[in-house]
């Protein structure tokens, strides 16, 4: 297989790519606008259990921890994959992003467990503003890491059908600012909402 | 599980003769629109080169056009209130309260998301790439996923008037009010989606414009060389990328409390319905500025172009610009200070709001003295923005009085607030925006628009808004709560009467611009525009050929001063042919957009009935979209350099028959840029 160093970009496509990146980060300053809004909302409910449970009833840090720990995990072999990559090592690159897929398919497991889990307790969205922005809050994450892996199955077919071209190169890295931005975002999940409710 | 959702017969408007009368206007108006296309055997030609299209240039002529339909809704709207007014005191008038109160917010709705956002986004699109200097916008492909979404946004409310009801709960729809506890039905839900929706494509508009301005400029062409629309386009993305976030927020929850039970916004269950109105106006304050500053832009342009003068304070302007940016994220408190915050809280925001009128009086004080001592030629776009300069500033004036804490709980939620917002829109954004339209018309479709009928429009415009509006005024110091369907004080009606005779004659000025467009259109040959540069203008998008080729700029040029056009003209190096031209790579035309736009407006509709099934299967389809879209490596195109060379011999034997200077007839003339004197 053809390294990465092969390829020939003229000046104009390499001009095209580092203006994709540079709109993908605006996105992600987008993204992360909503998600500030709704962790503000978030602390603004947090208190408003309206009877039902609290954060201390409802949450476990084991799963909370099981979750985090897939998640960083899954941001790791994703860098893997990232300077595989960049030594053009298709094989590798396929098989790390098989591995990333895994993780966070794993911690979707656990948060889709954890979130019917909840409801069949009665603890669902509707039993109060508190679950309400709970909810929203970690489900958004949530969607946005389902996005993430069909992103992930895409890009597998991807590099499997036309190999590390350019243009498939260029897309892996804006996948890998964004696996990674969820992270970020999980992190302060776990600090602002796990961490503080069970202390 | 029925596969209707909540979807009846009954959703048909047969309730009432005048809703089911707006439904026949809505169905035969798109009957004919497709029956024309039929009779003319334009489908062809509408599908290939218009809904496929990935130009700039007509994605914008295609969002001025939605604007300008959408505009003629929400006037109907605004005459239907006014005549509604005029009429009921002590009488119920001709329109029951359930069908007034759709009307006033389908109102507020269109003109604020269906008709200002379209045409910001339409003269961007236009202007922007080719003012820089450039052969399009970033991402083509993604401007036509944001034109297809703000479509299927303004469809569903088109639909709205025909099948179910539209939301009663104002253009800002504050909860417990739209929450589902009292307002049950689909009418809210036609909002928030629509709203919803169309705000994905605003992102993805704001994200393209940022990049492009940032990223694509001609050589040269330096960020405090760029005309001051530009700059007005790149501080309004940036307000878009961080405003919008919270507007997505904030319908989104209170989509979940209707549908799904959440309790974000109730009264009960820990609910939080303050928050609601927080979220929204941290959209909704930067968002006036995003529709407001683009305006500003244009007067830039005309108020030098029509001066035949130097833009005055330039970078003033600029700065004042970025300020205004900054500023429009510390105001936004000023829509709820009768929430009852803290004294202190209060006068932060009301503080804040007197100074964001500080960088707004600076650009005014530019324009005056840039047409101080300038050769004013009295041009539709030149009017429209001395029109705006007389009356925008009473309406400064009135936010500075509302901007007071203890003025404004007096005046919150009259008609007084109504007559100030009104006073900053219509001859803010509105005239700005048809200044522009009818500045840049020659630029998208190679004729003039014409000027008498423009120069009516205006005058019916300036006289109808001074008629209906300034009687708002007294009205809410008389204490007149805004959205009332009927009322028992007789010291009213006369105003509303006057407000109504107002209303006619905006009608009057809707109609001149309905004749404007005919007629020029017929007499098109008279006022063909074959230089590129039919104002004498300053910047390069009167470098290009009206229309400009797909390509803009066969050769991109180099800048070298801050009114570039102007600059290559005093130089004597503008219209130079250059010795040989090379191939061109262009995007491809693609309906991926349309269909994401399609899946879009269905996805949307399903989800407003409760149709599960078809909002998966429209999900499905953008998916597929998006990633057909993503496996597409072959996206481009070359045009080879001879294909640009006969377009630029066209261009060049067009230019050798043009008259030197199209407007060297016009009274008043100061003559060609060479000789302006050195200052």
């Amino acid at each position: 297989m053809s390294s990465i160093a092969d390829m020939t970009i003229s000046p104009r496509d390499a001009e095209r790519y580092e203006e994709k990146d540079f709109g993908f980060w605006l996105y992600l300053m987008s993204d992360a606008v909503i998600f500030a809004c709704l962790f503000a909302t978030y602390l603004v409910m947090v208190g408003n259990a309206a009877g039902g449970p609290t954060p201390k009833d409802v949450f476990s840090l084991e799963r909370a921890a099981a979750e985090t720990a897939l998640l960083l995990l899954s941001s790791t072999t994703f860098g893997v994959a990232a300077v595989a990559l960049s030594a053009g090592e298709r094989g590798k690159v396929l098989m790390w992003l098989a591995v990333t897929f895994l993780l966070g398919a794993g911690f979707i497991v656990l948060e889709f467990g954890e979130f019917s889990g909840m409801i069949a307790e009665g603890a669902g969205p509707d039993r109060s503003g508190f679950l309400s922005a709970f909810f929203t809050l970690v489900g958004t994450h949530g969607f946005h890491v389902s996005v993430g892996l069909i992103w992930i199955l895409v890009m597998i077919g991807q590099v499997f059908f036309k190999g590390l071209t350019a243009p498939v190169a260029s897309r892996l890295m804006r996948l890998g600012l964004f696996w990674h931005f969820l992270d970020i975002i999980w992190v302060v999940i776990f600090s602002v909402v796990y961490l503080p409710g069970l202390m | 599980m029925d596969i209707f959702g909540r979807l009846t017969i009954d959703s048909l408007p047969l309730y009432s003769a005048v809703a089911a009368s707006g439904a026949a206007v809505t169905v035969l108006g798109g009957l004919a629109v497709a029956g024309a296309i039929t009779y003319f055997g334009a489908w062809r030609m509408v599908m290939t080169q218009w809904v496929s299209s990935v130009d700039h240039k007509k994605i914008g002529i295609m969002y001025i056009m939605l604007a300008l339909v959408m505009l003629v809704r929400g006037f109907v709207d605004a005459a239907m209130m006014r005549s509604q007014q005029a009429i009921a005191y002590n009488s119920d008038g001709y329109l029951p309260p359930d069908h007034f109160d759709q009307i006033f917010s389908s109102h507020g709705t269109i003109m604020i998301f269906f008709m200002a956002m379209p045409f910001l986004s339409g003269l961007a699109n236009l202007i922007v790439p080719q003012q820089i200097g450039s052969r399009d916008v970033a991402f083509p492909f993604m401007n036509s996923v944001s034109l297809w979404l703000t479509t299927a946004g303004a469809g569903l409310m088109l639909l709205s008037l025909v099948i179910g009801k539209f939301s009663t709960a104002g253009w800002t729809g504050y909860p417990p009010y739209s929450g589902v506890e009292y307002t049950p039905g689909v009418g809210v839900d036609y909002w928030l989606w629509m709203v919803f929706i169309a705000g994905f494509g605003t992102t993805m508009t704001g994200i393209n414009f940022l990049v492009t301005i940032l990223k694509n400029r001609a050589p040269g062409m330096t960020m405090f060389r760029l005309p001051l629309f530009t700059w007005t386009i790149f501080v309004t993305s940036v307000l878009i990328i961080f405003a919008f976030p919270a507007l997505t927020v904030a319908t989104g929850m209170l989509i979940l409390d209707r549908n799904f039970g959440f309790h974000f916004f109730t009264n009960a269950m820990g609910g939080n319905m303050m928050n609601y109105i927080n979220l929204f106006w941290l959209w909704g304050h930067p968002e006036v500025y995003i529709l407001i500053l683009p305006a500003f832009g244009v007067f830039s342009e005309v108020v030098s172009v029509f001066s035949q003068k130097r833009l005055f304070g330039y970078v003033s302007l600029v700065c004042a610009t970025m300020a205004i940016g900054l500023l429009s994220f510390t105001v936004w408190l000023h829509h709820f200070f009768t929430m009852g915050s803290s004294a202190r809280v209060n006068s932060f925001f009301g503080t804040m709001t007197t100074i964001i009128s500080v960088p707004t009086g600076v650009k005014v004080f530019d324009w005056l003295l840039t047409m101080y001592r300038g050769r004013i030629i009295f041009k539709p776009p030149m009017l429209f923005t001395i029109g705006f300069l007389v009356t925008f500033v009473i309406g400064g004036l009135s936010g500075v009085l509302l901007a007071l804490p203890p003025i404004d709980y007096l005046m919150h939620n009259t008609t007084f607030l109504v007559a100030h917002f009104h006073n900053m829109i219509i001859p803010g954004v509105l005239f700005g925006y048809l200044a522009g339209y009818m500045y840049w018309f020659p630029k998208a479709f190679g004729f003039k628009l014409n000027e008498k009928w423009g120069t009516r429009a205006f005058w019916c415009w300036i006289v109808g808004f001074y008629l209906a509006f300034m009687p708002l005024y007294v009205l809410g110091l008389l204490g007149m709560p805004r959205r009332m369907e009927h009322y028992d004080i007789a010291a009213w009606q006369p105003h509303l009467i006057v407000a109504w005779v107002g209303a006619f004659i905006i009608m009057l000025g809707m109609i001149c611009l309905g004749v404007q467009l005919v007629v020029s259109i017929r007499d098109r040959k008279d006022a063909l525009d074959l230089t590129g540069d039919p104002w004498n203008g300053r910047s390069l998008e009167w470098a290009t050929s009206s229309p400009a080729a797909p390509y803009n700029f066969a050769v991109l040029p180099k800048v070298e001063a801050r009114e570039a056009w102007w600059d290559m003209k005093q130089r004597g190096v503008a219209y130079q042919r250059p010795e040989q031209y090379e191939d061109i790579v262009m995007p491809k035309n693609t309906y991926v957009g349309f269909v994401i736009g399609i899946a879009g407006f269905v996805f949307g509709f399903a989800m407003i009935w409760w149709m599960w099934w078809l909002a998966l299967l429209s999900l499905a389809v953008i998916l597929g979209a998006i990633v057909y879209r993503a496996s597409d490596d072959d996206d481009e195109f070359v045009m080879t350099a001879s294909e640009v060379k006969a377009i630029e011999d066209e261009r060049f034997a067009q230019l050798a028959k043009a008259p030197k200077n199209e407007l060297a007839d016009e009274p008043g003339f100061a003559g060609e840029p060479a000789a302006e004197p050195a200052t």
